[in-house]
């Protein structure tokens, strides 16, 4: 091992290993993950050549050749936990992207939650057995999140009781989803249902698109892929174009809504239904940005106390670049970062499986806080992670731009979740949606629970900004529950402030829709407040659930650091507000960097606690052994354009240049 | 609106073949584009060479970009040979010369996918660096091309910390002679362009030895492989370092040197010599050596990033007319994306952050030429304050690109992570700008270092450089805004930055100081600091390019139309810094609370004025859509046309496709392992005609492509009352649209290597079995 790894982690204060354990939930789950992980990582099959070698339609071959054999063998180990899947998955695929993903989670969930009785018996078995492997096609070239203005149409024929399926404009191609362009046989289609003249919304569909057997596209379907992309290289994300093509009546997935023989309509009983998918969804998104991060700190991390640079004393060798003030100003903030995205993503996960139990017994009065919230941390930590996951890399030098580095894939991969699922910005509006729907619930005498309580603090009447401001500034930067209070009359403040100049723009114009979005920057600001509240929050609250001393005052530092650097990054609110003062404004900077002195010794076991395997991690220079610049060297000498001493374009066009001029 | 009187592809036909969407919003400039293009180019004249020569490339199909978005690592680089070697056919032919205008202009129109770029740098620092007798002996070879050069200086393991590098070169009198080692794996050669499989020849940067002293570093010209077979001399280790984020037409590479020995005269000597005797003799300045970089960081700020900038505007911008989403209004037609607040929040200051840049390039190119002057008459006098001004604009310029870009692209939603788009490849080349010459945070400590002296030379009376010579200018107190209306008086938020620059440096200043006075080491105390320098840095840059933006407003007086919209971005540019940094501004009181409220009233303000020129604005870049190979982006605006045409010539969908009226229906009873398929004959019937009644009660996209005359064949060609809505798969969709989406005519097919594109198949050769395989599971 490097030394100077060596002696990072001897010096650690505390022991690694019992954060692994919180971080799973448990030491008896660090020891299965492992134990899956390690059926992987011993297995000569998953064994492969370097990604970054391979053309695109290489990898997509390769990740198609892991599933199959990844599937045959859960079966043959008996893994059917959907955790130890995910660990099994994560350990073969890297992060990668998977083509026949969206199979075992969109459309096998779609048709177990969405299939009639009937319809499960008739479409779930050849499913489970992968004669059919199913994508989930919604979005479509002309419309992304915005779900009703999706143009495919599904019109009934009550003649033949059969629906046909148009994509009747370029813009209502679909396009982009998983695995349609060469994998599936098979996609669930959202579709604008017509029935006896009238518009219906839109309903999802079983479509087959491929031959059985011979996999060719079927008539009247033209299906592919749609080109190369800044990441997902190995997905075939495809596009699908409909015409005139006739499906059976009992086709459109029917548990909440039905058309008859006759092609009469039966109205679902709650729209609210899917909302309990997206929030999974998101929850997973979160929890992606966690883990997504976190690698990028450890590669981060770990490099910069094996990389030497430049000279802090004159004379004295070259320092780790990790001793650099703004080296630890860039990655120690991200650090705790991620650690407090890791408990909101283990906190959703927690309350969808919660609120998942109260839906099955028809409860379904939590859900649109919940999808609402949701929507808004789903946005803050993916753009917080992409952005991070970038400061990285570029903290990582030059030497993070080389695909050895696994910064430039991490981040690729990243960075479409700030865009799928949602995009952000159309998040962070849903959650102001619900804010401004609490925060005039409160002006009218309501109370309101759950997250969003502190607006109650506000008690009924309009407390004006100076009042905040009047209030004695108690605030602590010692106390993380003393600075969740502040990023808490932050929140209130700045929703305050929203929902005044939205009632200003509503006195002045017409239309409610022109008000909400001549506020939209106002608004996206207060969900993003709210949100860093909620997050801020919910690091303080594990931090009382840590037992072991030595871990409790190493993650004590992490949380203030989040908290604190979070504020020095928007003093502006803060002071603007009165939450804080000049004089406390200067001490928040000061204490951010006196954090990072107090940090620094623990960084590499901090990040050694993810505990993510060399595999895992595919980089060069996050390697666990330091060992960095030789295997760098190895690394480079397997690139394509070595494959030869000289390359022929020396033959084919410098030679005779040279000979020309 | 502006007439394109020019061979460009899709301009030549004026607006009539434009996206309605579009073509509304050139209707109603402010401005004449036309102009604004004239004056960014420099003068009309420039703007028409440019065209010409733009016109010149863009004909050419040697020269055609269609498949780069397709490409392998190989065949990227192999291209970039090709074409570089071809420009030089191609400049040859026109009588286009290496110092002419036009070079500049055919790099603009290629967008920089071209081998050699190195090969300048390593012209470059024998122009600067070497004696006459040098410049004489090598440059006529490198300008013809028997030599191929390049520039190696970082080594694997140290990059911005010159003094660290590890390459020797020892000097031995007896044979007069250096010889030069790579000592240990970290002293190899890494990441060079042009190093890996291209250059014969390289500058290296070593340690200068001579009777066991170390002299620093200094340039070596060495060769590196045969001019004959082009294999690699004796005691070199050379070869390329693996795939990129992007630059992989590029050859970075990496240089190992086992005992090579070249002669005296191959050290680069217009500043220090070593005589045969092995006497060192040294002139100029310290700082020399960074010559040369200051030189690159120039000139890639003109030619690798700032106009990336301007082109991922351009694209977000008009994909954000042409995109609809969601509704405004019930009841309206969807939106046009840029409606929006929050979009328009995103990519206007950008535009304006573009626009600054743009200026600002202007004003470093003219500093930098008289300093250059200077040196090269060895007057070093400015060189410390060019070395600050070039490093600290590199880094926050090209940290404001990058960041930029990025925006531009997420801005753009799903479609923006399409390779498609043009936005990934643009992304990921600013990407490398942040660490490249120079890593920023490192820049940013040296032009902190820098004012930091300046700043001391004012406490002491002495005269400070012209960029730094704001902080003499007294204190005044408070902002002197009143309404929400002075925030658009440069005066007021100019003062605002410069206070926010002298306040932040003297700060750092005062507090260094105090660790000082404290008994912290110099060393000590300057690291506890750095955070606060690189913000006092970067407010200090902020303010440079605020100031230039204002004065270019003023200059441009005589342009009445213009100065009013240019005034407007360069309101909007100042306050959405303030806007995005309100702590630096309120923290010490300058500007207060309520004056913050009107800052943030003024700044929403300035979106919705801006967004009513936003085209035009773009349009004022004049790049080509060549140039910007996006299939968002293009002049005409037919987005979705050019994404689903473009995903077709994608190496894995080149298969014959299915063809005619074919009904599948699903007729299977219950699950089986086989599902036969019925396939029936087109039956257009009144369901369909009902289909189309319903659907003309709501304005659709079917009706408004049936109003546009380039989209009416979408329909069938027949007008709204057509019973087929699909467009006609009897036909390869190529030929659905009514010209060729990309000048392909002559561009052979012949780059698609992929493995996927060599079968004729229908059907992937690569998966299906595997596919087969998860099928036939139990």
């Amino acid at each position: 091992m490097n030394k100077d790894l060596r002696r990072e982690r001897d010096s650690a204060s505390f022991n690694p290993e019992l954060l692994t354990h919180i971080l799973d939930g448990g030491a008896e789950r660090t020891r299965r993950r492992r134990e899956i992980e390690a059926l992987v990582l011993n297995d000569p099959d998953f064994q492969h050549e370097d990604l970054n070698f391979l053309s695109r339609s290489q990898r997509y071959e390769e990740a198609i050749r892991k599933s199959a054999l990844m599937v045959v063998k859960l079966r043959e180990y008996g893994i059917a936990d959907p955790d130890e899947i995910y660990w099994f998955k994560r350990t073969c695929q890297g992060s990668f992207a998977e083509p026949i993903g969206l199979h075992f989670s969109m459309f096998t969930n779609t048709l177990q939650n969405q299939c009639s009785l009937a319809q499960q018996d008739k479409w779930l078995p050849p499913t489970y057995g992968l004669q059919i492997i199913g994508t989930y096609a919604q979005t479509e070239m002309g419309h992304g999140t915005h779900l009703r203005g999706l143009e495919t149409t599904a019109t009934y024929d009550p003649t033949t009781q059969e629906f046909i399926l148009n994509s009747p404009t370029v813009t209502s191609i679909k396009w982009w989803p998983g695995g349609l362009g060469k994998t599936s046989n098979h996609a669930i289609v959202l579709a604008q249902l017509y029935t006896q003249g009238q518009c219906k919304g839109l309903h999802a569909f079983i479509v087959p698109i491929r031959q059985l057997g011979t996999h060719e596209p079927l008539p009247g379907i033209t299906v592919g892929d749609i080109g190369p992309k800044f990441g997902y290289d190995e997905m075939d994300n495809g596009y699908l174009k409909m015409d005139n093509f006739r499906i059976p009546r009992e086709n459109m997935l029917m548990k909440y809504a039905k058309v008859e023989p006759d092609g009469t309509y039966v109205k679902p009983v709650s729209d609210k239904l899917t909302y309990g998918t997206m929030v999974f969804i998101r929850s997973l998104i979160v929890g992606d940005s966690a883990r997504s991060l976190s690698r990028a700190c450890t590669i981060a991390i770990r490099y910069s106390s094996v990389r030497h640079q430049s000279e802090l004393k004159p004379g004295d060798p070259e320092p780790q670049i990790l001793d650099y003030q703004t080296q630890q100003y860039k990655l120690f903030p991200l650090l705790a970062t991620a650690y407090a995205f890791h408990f909101v993503g283990a906190y959703m996960k927690k309350t969808y499986h919660r609120i998942t139990g109260d839906i099955n017994q028809g409860d379904l009065s939590q859900l649109p806080e919940l999808h609402a919230l949701t929507a808004g941390l789903k946005a803050f930590t993916s753009w917080t992670a992409n952005a991070g996951i970038e400061e990285c890399r570029m903290a990582c030098g030059g030497h993070g731009y080389s695909r050895c580095s696994g910064l430039p894939d991490i981040y690729v991969t990243f960075t479409p979740s700030c865009t799928y699922e949602g995009e952000n910005t159309v998040m962070m509006l849903q959650t102001a949606r619900f804010l401004i729907k609490s925060y005039t619930q409160v002006s009218s005498g309501q109370l309101v629970s759950g997250m969003v309580s502190y607006l109650n603090d506000l008690s009924g009447q309009h407390i004006q900004p100076q009042q905040v401001a009047a209030r004695p500034t108690t605030v602590h930067i010692n106390d993380p529950a003393s600075l969740v209070e502040a990023y808490k009359l932050r929140a209130s403040r700045l929703v305050e402030a929203a929902a005044k100049n939205l009632k200003a723009e509503l006195n002045r114009r017409k239309s409610q829709e022109d008000a909400w979005n001549r506020t939209s920057v106002d608004l996206v600001r207060a969900s993003e407040a709210h949100c860093h509240y909620v997050v801020v929050k919910l690091f303080t609250t594990q931090l009382s659930e840590i037992n072991d001393a030595a871990v409790h005052a190493v993650m004590n530092n992490l949380c203030l650091l989040y908290a604190l650097y979070g504020i020095s990054k928007h003093t502006g609110d803060f002071l603007q507000a009165g939450i804080l003062t000049d004089a406390q404004v200067t001490q928040v900077y000061q204490r951010v960097k006196e954090l990072l002195t107090a940090i620094r010794p623990n960084a590499v076991a901090l990040v050694d606690a993810f505990d993510f395997h060399d595999n895992h991690l595919g980089s060069v220079l996050g390697r666990y052994d330091g060992n960095i610049y030789e295997n760098m060297f190895e690394w480079a000498k397997k690139s394509p354009l070595n494959k030869t001493e000289v390359h022929e374009s020396f033959h084919k066009h410098l030679k005779p240049m040279q000979a020309k001029l | 609106m502006a007439q394109w009187n020019r061979s460009g592809y899709f301009r030549s036909s004026g607006s009539r073949d434009v996206n309605p969407d579009l073509d509304g919003e050139r209707q109603t400039a402010s401005f004449s584009v036309e102009r604004l293009t004239a004056i960014l180019d420099g003068g009309a004249d420039n703007t028409r060479t440019r065209r010409a020569v733009e016109a010149v490339i863009h004909s050419d199909p040697g020269f055609s970009r269609e498949n780069q978005y397709f490409q392998s690592q190989n065949e990227r680089y192999e291209t970039a040979v090709r074409k570089s070697v071809y420009l030089k056919e191609k400049m040859h032919q026109m009588g286009w010369t290496e110092d002419g205008p036009e070079i500049k202009y055919c790099y603009r129109a290629l967008g920089g996918d071209l081998a050699f770029n190195v090969h300048r740098v390593f012209k470059n620092s024998i122009l600067a660096l070497g004696t006459d007798e040098q410049i004489a002996k090598w440059i006529p070879l490198a300008d013809k091309y028997h030599i191929i050069g390049t520039y190696a200086q970082t080594e694997l393991g140290h990059g911005t910390f010159l003094r660290g590098l590890e390459t020797t070169a020892i000097f031995d009198i007896s044979t007069q002679e250096f010889t030069l080692n790579t000592p240990k794996i970290s002293a190899m050669k890494w990441w060079p362009g042009d190093l890996g499989r291209s250059a014969t020849h390289a500058v290296v940067f070593a340690q200068l030895y001579i009777k066991g002293k170390c002299y620093g570093l200094h340039a070596f010209i060495l060769q590196i492989r045969s001019l004959h077979d082009h294999s690699p001399a004796p005691g070199v280790i050379v070869g390329d370092i693996g795939p990129k984020m992007n630059f992989e037409h590029i050859d970075n590479g990496y240089l190992m040197l086992q005992n090579i020995n070249i002669p005296r005269e191959n050290m680069l000597s217009r500043f220090s010599q070593v005589l045969p005797d092995g006497t060192y003799m040294k002139q100029g300045s310290d700082k020399i050596n960074y010559l040369t970089m200051i030189i690159t960081r120039v000139q890639i700020l003109w030619t690798e990033v700032i106009p990336m900038l301007l082109k991922a505007c351009t694209i977000a911008i008009r994909y954000s007319v042409v995109r609809r989403q969601s509704k405004l209004n019930p009841g309206d037609p969807e939106a046009k994306i840029l409606d929006y607040q929050t979009q328009q929040q995103k990519l206007l200051p950008l535009l304006a952050t573009a626009y600054a840049f743009h200026f600002m390039n202007a004003y470093v190119n003219e500093f930098y030429n008289k300093g250059y002057t200077e040196i090269k008459q060895e007057n070093f006098d400015s060189l410390p304050e060019l070395h600050a001004l070039t490093s600290g604009l590199k880094a926050i310029i090209t940290e404001y690109c990058t960041a930029g870009a990025e925006v531009c692209l997420r801005a753009c939603g799903g479609h923006g992570y399409s390779a498609l788009s043009g936005l990934p490849f643009l992304y990921t080349k600013l990407a490398a700008s942040c660490t490249y010459e120079g890593e920023n945070t490192v820049l940013f400590l040296q032009t902190a270092r820098f004012l930091v002296k300046c700043l001391a030379a004012v406490h002491s009376g002495q005269p400070i450089p012209p960029s730094a010579a704001y902080l003499y200018s007294v204190d005044s107190g408070k902002c002197q805004a009143w309404t929400k209306m002075d925030f658009l008086r440069p005066d007021i938020y100019g003062e605002a930055y410069r206070h926010r620059a002298t306040r932040l440096l003297g700060n750092a200043a005062t507090k260094l100081q105090a660790l000082v006075q404290s008994g912290a080491e110099q060393h000590e105390a300057w690291n506890q600091c750095t955070v606060q320098l690189v913000q006092a840095a970067k407010a200090h840059c902020h303010y440079i390019v605020v100031k230039n933006f204002i004065d270019t407003v003023e200059k441009l007086r005589n342009e009445a139309e213009i100065q009013k919209i240019v005034k407007h971005l360069c309101d909007l540019f100042a306050l959405h810094g303030i806007f995005s940094n309100t702590g630096e501004f309120l923290h010490a009181g300058y500007i207060s609370g309520d004056q913050m409220d009107m800052v943030t009233a003024s700044y929403l303000d300035l979106l919705a004025i801006i967004r009513n020129d936003a085209v035009p604005l773009v349009d004022a870049f004049d790049f080509t859509d060549e140039s910007l190979n996006s299939a968002l982006g293009s002049y005409d605006g037919h987005v979705y046309q050019r994404l689903y045409e473009w995903a077709q010539k994608s190496p894995t969908n080149q298969q014959v496709r299915t063809v005619g009226y074919c009904h599948g229906v699903w007729g299977s009873q219950g699950p089986a392992p086989s599902f036969p398929a019925i396939h029936r004959d087109s039956q257009p019937d009144g369901n369909t005609e009902g289909l189309l009644d319903n659907r003309n009660t709501v304005p659709s996209r079917a009706c408004r492509y049936n109003q546009d005359p380039s989209a009416r064949f979408l329909c069938g060609g027949q007008g709204a009352k057509t019973p087929n809505l699909g467009f006609p798969v009897s036909s390869p969709p190529a030929q659905n649209f009514k010209k060729p989406l990309q000048p392909t005519p002559s561009s052979p097919p012949r780059l698609l290597l992929s493995p996927l594109s060599s079968s004729p198949a229908k059907v992937s050769p690569g998966p299906t079995p595997l596919l087969a395989q998860v099928s036939s599971l139990k």
